[in-house]
């Protein structure tokens, strides 16, 4: 075990007691950096060659640039700080990966995409202010689905992709794959994602680490580069839930930068976090091990179950809760579950094309070089070509799914279909209704990590591999997925918590109550196949 | 294929869009485009009562947990040449286009 594989809240302990300096702790993740990374993702077109994707099939490139200098500074006056006896942040010496979809002030923020390819933010977002404020020490900014648009991190302009640590032939998830890849294979020990359909849930899951999505509002996107802005949320990934604890109580909270920042009090997660389970009421869906999903041959919607592997995983989960005293309620009806994946299809890609439009080539950003008789060629030309075809696909779905003629059919009737999600959840956490949850435990994903091209191409079952995750992000509440075990082929299996809004306590105490009950199992010690395990 | 987008209205969005595209790009988004369609129609298949409210984010903002708007208030950034520099082309601390078409009103 090196400095590097350690979580947070350890680093922090060695790093008061002065076992360690915060500069040895980022020479320990430069060292894994350079172990595992492989070469550094480029906008160049790819593959170069058949034999160098069989190279960078064996490597993680979860980074898309790296700020090592930034970094050592950073690390320099927090042991500084130590030596003159000033007090230590939470957070203080960790090494953090952003994701690259977020302004962190002086250097690239590219979203992982041709437009932005240059782009050196002016600012920094909130969150991530917030973390630096705590003591956290940015390596660098990690790789994502272009603009976050997918679910297996291949859809970037910068490439090799993202390979999963624990098998680098298959997808680390999407859309924050660098950011669960990195924290997986010991490149960072915190980073910070975001999720609008599952994009921090889903890779949490295949990677095997803690993905949280907070509360819509409970995070600030100030500073955030939008997607859907009535969904992004803003969260952590980590290899803990008493990391992930740390990491939201530094970010969450009201922001005079962002007016949906809600001004709700950020309780102390740390406080009650091993207060235990007995008497939460606990419920399980049929909805969320059986649904309709299009078959991966032909395409076709069908009834069908998830990998019995995953299902036995949140059993198992739902029997050891059951054990410390939680009671587990069965059969809560989730019957809008199916209708996420459809409503979301015309909901994200409405606020997508909206944000979207933005990038014209005027103030920042890609301009094409060669010469346009006007302004609108040149809008036409810059977009053509600077946007992959995720961006591309999101825009005209978009732009035909609210237009005036369709808007009714198709908007209005997604955003109703959204309240009827948001339905279910208010009526199983109902305090006077008839099952009275304190939290829903249900799979993550449906499988686990799929091979890298497996999918990609197919933008529809490309959007399934989201269909468990995408309810928790209409209705806004809160979702805690956490590593449950390794299938047959050693992937990881994540299970998830949801919750009522701003519950993220509760979230956090039943994830430490399963992790505390699963402490001596072997798959608490297998290793990614990078780090020589599997 | 049902094809809800048909060629012609898929070169109407496209320029609603302000995109170029490359003719293999176009047939691949034409094809992804109607695929998405058959998934979305199953929200058509969904008892919806008129009276359903809509939706535009999850989580309800009560006056208790909005915060109240903030003034008013001017704040220079301090470095307006570093945020001119990322533009493509600039000139006297003024972006620079090509031509803005013009359209003559009878």
């Amino acid at each position: 075990m090196q400095l590097c594989d350690l979580t947070a809240h350890e680093i922090v302990e060695r790093l008061r007691r002065g076992e360690t300096s915060a500069e040895a702790v980022l020479d320990s993740v430069l060292a894994r950096i350079a172990q595992v990374e492989g070469r550094a993702p480029r906008t160049a077109p790819y593959p170069p060659s058949a034999e160098e994707q069989a190279e960078d099939r064996r490597h993680v490139h979860a980074y898309i640039s790296l700020q090592a200098e930034r970094a050592r500074e950073r690390a320099r006056s927090i042991d500084q700080a130590r030596a003159r006896d000033e007090a230590l942040g939470p957070l203080a010496g960790v090494p953090l990966a952003v994701k690259d979809i977020f302004c962190v002030e002086g250097t690239p923020s590219t979203a992982a995409s041709r437009m932005l390819e240059h782009f050196v933010a002016p600012y920094s977002a909130t969150s991530v202010t917030r973390l630096e404020a705590a003591g956290a020490v940015v390596l660098g900014k990690v790789n994502l689905d272009e603009f976050t648009y997918g679910s297996s991190n291949e859809s970037s302009a910068f490439q090799p992709p993202v390979g999963n640590p624990w098998d680098p032939s298959r997808v680390p998830g999407g859309s924050s794959g660098g950011s669960a890849a990195a924290v997986a294979a010991g490149e960072a020990v915190l980073s910070i994602g975001t999720d609008t359909a599952g994009s921090i849930r889903q890779p949490a899951a295949f990677c095997g680490v803690v993905g949280l999505k907070p509360t819509y509002g409970r995070v600030s996107r100030y500073g955030l580069i939008a997607f859907a802005s009535s969904i992004d949320c803003v969260g952590p990934l980590t290899r803990d839930v008493t990391d992930s604890a740390l990491m939201l109580g530094a970010m969450a909270g009201a922001d005079p930068q962002d007016g949906t920042a809600a001004s709700v009090p950020v309780p102390d997660y740390q406080a009650e976090l091993e207060a235990g389970v007995r008497g939460m009421r606990i419920g399980l869906s049929p909805d969320y091990f059986r649904i309709q999903y299009p078959d991966a041959k032909t395409g076709e919607l069908r009834e069908q179950e998830i990998d019995p592997q995953v299902k036995a995983a949140v059993l198992d989960a739902a029997q050891r809760l059951a054990g410390a005293g939680a009671e587990i309620v069965e059969n809560v009806p989730m019957p809008n579950t199916r209708y996420g994946i459809p409503a979301y299809f015309v909901v994200a890609r409405v606020e997508a094309a909206s944000n979207l439009h933005r990038y014209d080539g005027v103030k920042y950003g890609h301009r094409t070089a060669r010469p346009m008789a006007d302004l609108r060629a040149m809008y036409r030309a810059s977009r053509g070509e600077a946007f992959g075809v995720q961006p591309k696909l999101r825009i005209l779905m978009g732009m035909y799914v609210s237009a005036a003629q369709y808007e009714k059919h198709y908007y209005q009737r997604a955003l109703r279909v959204r309240t009827l999600i948001r339905g279910d959840f208010e009526a199983a956490f109902d305090p006077a209704g008839l099952h009275r949850l304190d939290a829903l435990l249900a799979a993550t994903t449906p499988t686990t990590a799929f091979e890298l091209g497996a999918l990609y191409g197919d933008s529809v079952l490309m959007q399934y591999a989201d269909l468990l995750t995408v309810p928790a992000d209409h209705a806004g509440v809160p979702a805690l997925s956490i590593p449950a075990g390794l299938d047959r082929g050693g992937m990881p299996i994540g299970i998830q918590f949801m919750a009522r809004d701003f519950d993220e306590a509760r979230l956090f105490r039943l994830g430490r109550a399963y992790e505390m009950s699963t402490a001596a199992e072997a798959w608490r010690s297998a290793r990614p196949k990078v780090l020589g395990g599997g | 294929m049902n094809e809800e987008i048909t060629a012609e209205l898929f070169a109407h969005l496209v320029e609603l869009a302000a995109l170029e595209l490359q003719e293999s790009e176009a047939a691949y988004l034409r094809g992804q485009l109607n695929k998405q369609l058959e998934i979305i129609h199953e929200l058509e298949a969904i008892d919806l009562p008129e009276d359903t409210p809509i939706t535009s984010h999850g989580v309800p903002y009560s006056p208790a947990i909005s915060p109240p708007p903030r003034e008013d208030a001017a704040r220079p950034y301090p470095g307006p040449e570093r945020i001119l520099a990322q533009a493509p082309q600039s000139e006297d601390g003024y972006y620079r286009v090509p031509d803005i078409p013009h359209t003559d009103l009878a």
